[in-house]
């Protein structure tokens, strides 16, 4: 008997549960910009009277296909990208009934090769990060070979004579895909060959630029940064690319490589001159402005100064800021609901 | 006892088989036989002792990384509460409250502690000292109290996290300072503060009462525990009874044929289903078809009991097997009906079996994450929840979440909420042990 009333009280829980509003932002999307987005919402929660928006790391793919799953409170409000929008998320929020989008770049990530503080320190060129892991290089006759560098002395004569040896994201990771995209096809196309290829041959051109090697030169290290910091203070040969918020945070113990003669330092990220650098962003539901409370507010807490500008906290975070031109731009057309345009 | 062979012809004599012969090949036999014990035991004992050293180096490094989670830094500030600040038109109300500027206030205090320091940047580096969260400390004393308005007051501030790391001695003050997070300066000022007896270590309350957040002073593992608790509350409802119930039946009262083959096939094969899969049903199910709340302990607890269903099913099923059939004779014997006898006889004999199945069962489900992933529950959340409704994260996937913040301070958390999981599920066995003990019947 009693059993039966639980079970009745629980499936009327479990109705009641469904037909509950919302109070609060729901955010997904990508992990690199978590930190900044959570520490976005902790003040927002703390300065406004709305509650705490609820912050999901989704990867930035999972986010996209979760906010564009469709307009009504059952779905996320925000979604936060380590790239942009893709025209194939554009159409499926379209095809969802999420029509319009309101984008607005939230500032810069640099991405560091790093080792540990007593180590040799690197001067690498986007052609020694990828000669160094690619899984196949191209020779000067026009032909990939398998990449036959063990060490960075065999990459390029000025560098030492140690293993190549680099920890680094999974595949399913942004910074990954970053990396990648900036670094080791940065470094491919600098033969001429296969820069021509991209046009003839396009896939061929994918492989060879984008396939990282998986005899042991790169480590799939897991998502957790923090272990990469760890492994790189116990084995002073080693690499790890990792965000440039953790080697902020960890300068006493890591430093980062130069790439193309260029620091990671923040100024230097933030004026564009370190190469392997991308821009973030986030994206908002118009249909939920004004449904769930707080968003407009949200979105004017993010693009304020205090935030985002150079002496803001998301700077204290690792953000690297957007020039005072950007700022201002993106800053209006966010407060402004500017629609997306591709 | 003679030389001849038992069942050999009288007369004929084994050769090399003498007396002695027989008694030192059973000596050695024996011999042989004890020392492969001996060493048998030896193994046993290595590799409890393996296991036991294992267990000692990840408890101890957890709980020596973790244990000074308990303290946090705090600096004694004398805050100038002008009237000014607080009031409108000379009247202080709720609203003049929320809007006075307590962040500067704030910053006031600490120029007036270093009246030397006047460069912008050395003054950024200044307020560095003191936590985030300090001008909200402020602000809620202040409100609780309005009548210290105009009054200059001794309040204890936290520390900034970095401040934190430095007095707790994790940061090396002897490394060169273009690489330490706390400058030179930051040092100087730490250590005026000390002189003066400015700067403690208290009871760490906000741990231990807040949710989490990302300034790591700030961060508290009581929303997770609450998380945890509402999913857990949520799932023992729903998959205990219908764990008991399902149990009672298949051995009690349903007939043995090829669907209830069937069925059990199937339950077994349900406990061994990986967590993540409860999770995409429960994100296809429970959150897009009947439209529960995402990032709810509502939606994590249903999840947890059709995980955990199984479990609870197959450790009833076994209780109810181990109460003799001379119990549910002797009932049905005096008169009772099936139902009678298995309610006043038998299940309350079964259930300590059946209580620690479900403890275990839930057990379990306090250190799954996977299956919440899938609905949200893996999430930044920094408000309290107040019931299985509101958004919340648990005790794992808070370790998770602080395992993977950049910042040095969250080391120490990650163990400490490693260490309040574990205490967790030391209550949970040790309740069930206490549950079996008490209830438990021999025959």
């Amino acid at each position: 008997m009693i059993k039966k009333v639980v079970i009745a009280a629980s499936v009327a829980v479990v109705f009641a549960g469904a037909a509950q509003a919302r109070d609060q932002i729901q955010i997904v999307g990508s992990s690199t910009v978590f930190p900044f987005s959570t520490a976005v919402a902790e003040a927002f929660g703390q300065k406004t009277r709305f509650s705490t928006p609820v912050v999901e790391s989704t990867g930035s793919g999972g986010g996209m296909k979760l906010f564009c799953s469709g307009v009504g409170t059952g779905h996320p409000d925000i979604t936060n990208a380590s790239r942009r929008i893709k025209s194939s998320e554009v159409e499926l929020c379209a095809k969802n009934g999420v029509a319009d989008i309101t984008e607005v770049k939230l500032g810069y990530d640099g991405i560091v090769i790093a080792n540990a503080i007593e180590a040799p320190a690197y001067d690498l060129t986007l052609r020694d990060l990828y000669m160094a892991l690619a899984k196949d290089v191209p020779t000067a006759d026009g032909k990939w070979i398998p990449n036959p560098n063990k060490t960075w002395k065999d990459v390029n004569a000025s560098l030492p004579a140690v293993k190549i040896e680099v920890l680094g994201p999974p595949p399913t990771s942004g910074t990954r895909d970053a990396f990648v995209e900036l670094a080791m096809e940065g470094g491919c196309k600098t033969f001429d060959w296969v820069k021509a290829l991209k046009k003839k041959d396009k896939a061929a051109y994918k492989a060879g630029c984008h396939t990282v090697r998986e005899d042991g030169g790169y480590i799939d290290a897991g998502e957790n940064d923090n272990l990469m910091v760890q492994k790189l203070t116990s084995n002073p040969d080693a690499l790890a690319i990792f965000g440039f918020s953790f080697l902020d945070q960890n300068a006493d113990k890591v430093k980062g490589s130069r790439v193309g003669g260029v620091a990671p330092e923040f100024e230097l990220i933030a004026d564009g001159s370190y190469p392997v650098s991308r821009a973030l962003y986030f994206y908002v539901k118009q249909a939920h402005i004004g449904v769930v409370p707080g968003i407009a507010e949200y979105v004017a807490e993010f693009t304020s100064e205090a935030a985002w500008g150079p002496e803001g906290y998301l700077g204290d975070k690792g953000l690297i800021p957007m020039s005072d031109a950007e700022r201002a731009q993106w800053s209006a057309s966010a407060q402004g609901n500017a629609k997306l345009s591709m | 006892m003679t030389d001849a062979p038992m069942n050999g012809q009288p007369g004929e004599v084994r050769r090399g088989l003498s007396r002695t012969d027989t008694m030192e090949t059973v000596r050695k036999g024996l011999r042989r036989r004890y020392a492969a014990e001996r060493r048998f035991k030896w193994y046993g004992r290595i590799a409890i002792a393996i296991a036991l050293g294992f267990l000692v180096v990840l408890v101890g490094s957890i709980l020596f990384r973790g244990a000074s989670v308990i303290t946090q830094t705090h600096i004694l500030l004398s805050v100038e509460l002008p009237m000014d600040a607080f009031s409108v038109d000379g009247e202080v109300t709720d609203e003049s409250l929320q809007r006075a500027d307590f962040g500067g206030i704030v910053k006031q205090a600490l120029r007036d502690r270093f009246p030397d320091v006047s460069k912008r940047r050395d003054r950024r580096t200044l307020y560095q000292l003191i936590s985030t969260g300090a001008t909200y400390e402020l602000r809620d004393h202040v409100v609780a109290d309005p009548s210290l308005i105009g009054q200059t007051i001794d309040i204890w501030l936290t520390a900034s996290d970095d401040i934190d790391m430095l007095d707790k001695g994790y940061i090396d003050r002897n490394v060169d300072s273009t690489g330490r997070r706390v400058s030179d300066q930051q040092i100087a000022w730490y250590d005026a503060l000390i002189a003066d007896g400015r700067l403690e270590r208290h009871f760490n309350t906000t741990f231990f009462t807040s949710g989490d957040s990302r300034e790591p002073e700030q961060a508290g593992i009581w929303g997770a525990a609450l998380g945890s608790f509402y999913t857990l509350m949520v799932t023992l409802l729903l998959a205990f009874p219908l764990g008991v119930t399902t149990a009672v039946y298949l051995e009690e009262f349903a007939p043995k044929n090829k669907w209830t083959d069937l069925i059990e096939v199937n339950i077994n094969n349900l406990a061994a289903v990986p967590s993540i899969i409860f999770g995409l049903l429960g994100l296809a199910v429970f959150l897009n078809v009947i439209g529960l709340p995402r990032s709810a302990p509502l939606a994590g607890g249903v999840v947890l009991a059709l995980m955990t269903l199984p479990t609870i099913i197959i450790a009833g099923r076994a209780a109810l097997k181990a109460v003799p059939p001379s119990i549910r004779e002797a009932a049905l014997g005096v008169g009772a009906s099936r139902l009678q006898t298995v309610t006043h006889h038998v299940l309350p004999l079964a259930m300590p079996g059946m209580l620690t199945g479900s403890i275990i069962g839930m057990a379990q489900a306090l250190g799954e994450t996977a299956p919440l992933l899938m609905i949200g529950m893996v999430a930044f959340i920094v408000d309290l929840p107040g019931g299985p409704l509101d958004p919340a994260t648990v005790l794992p996937v808070q370790v998770y979440i602080w395992a993977d913040s950049p910042e040095r301070a969250f080391v120490e958390r990650t163990s400490a909420g490693i260490i309040v999981l574990l205490l967790f599920l030391v209550v949970m066995n040790l309740s069930a042990v206490m549950l079996r003990k008490r209830f438990e019947r021999r025959w």
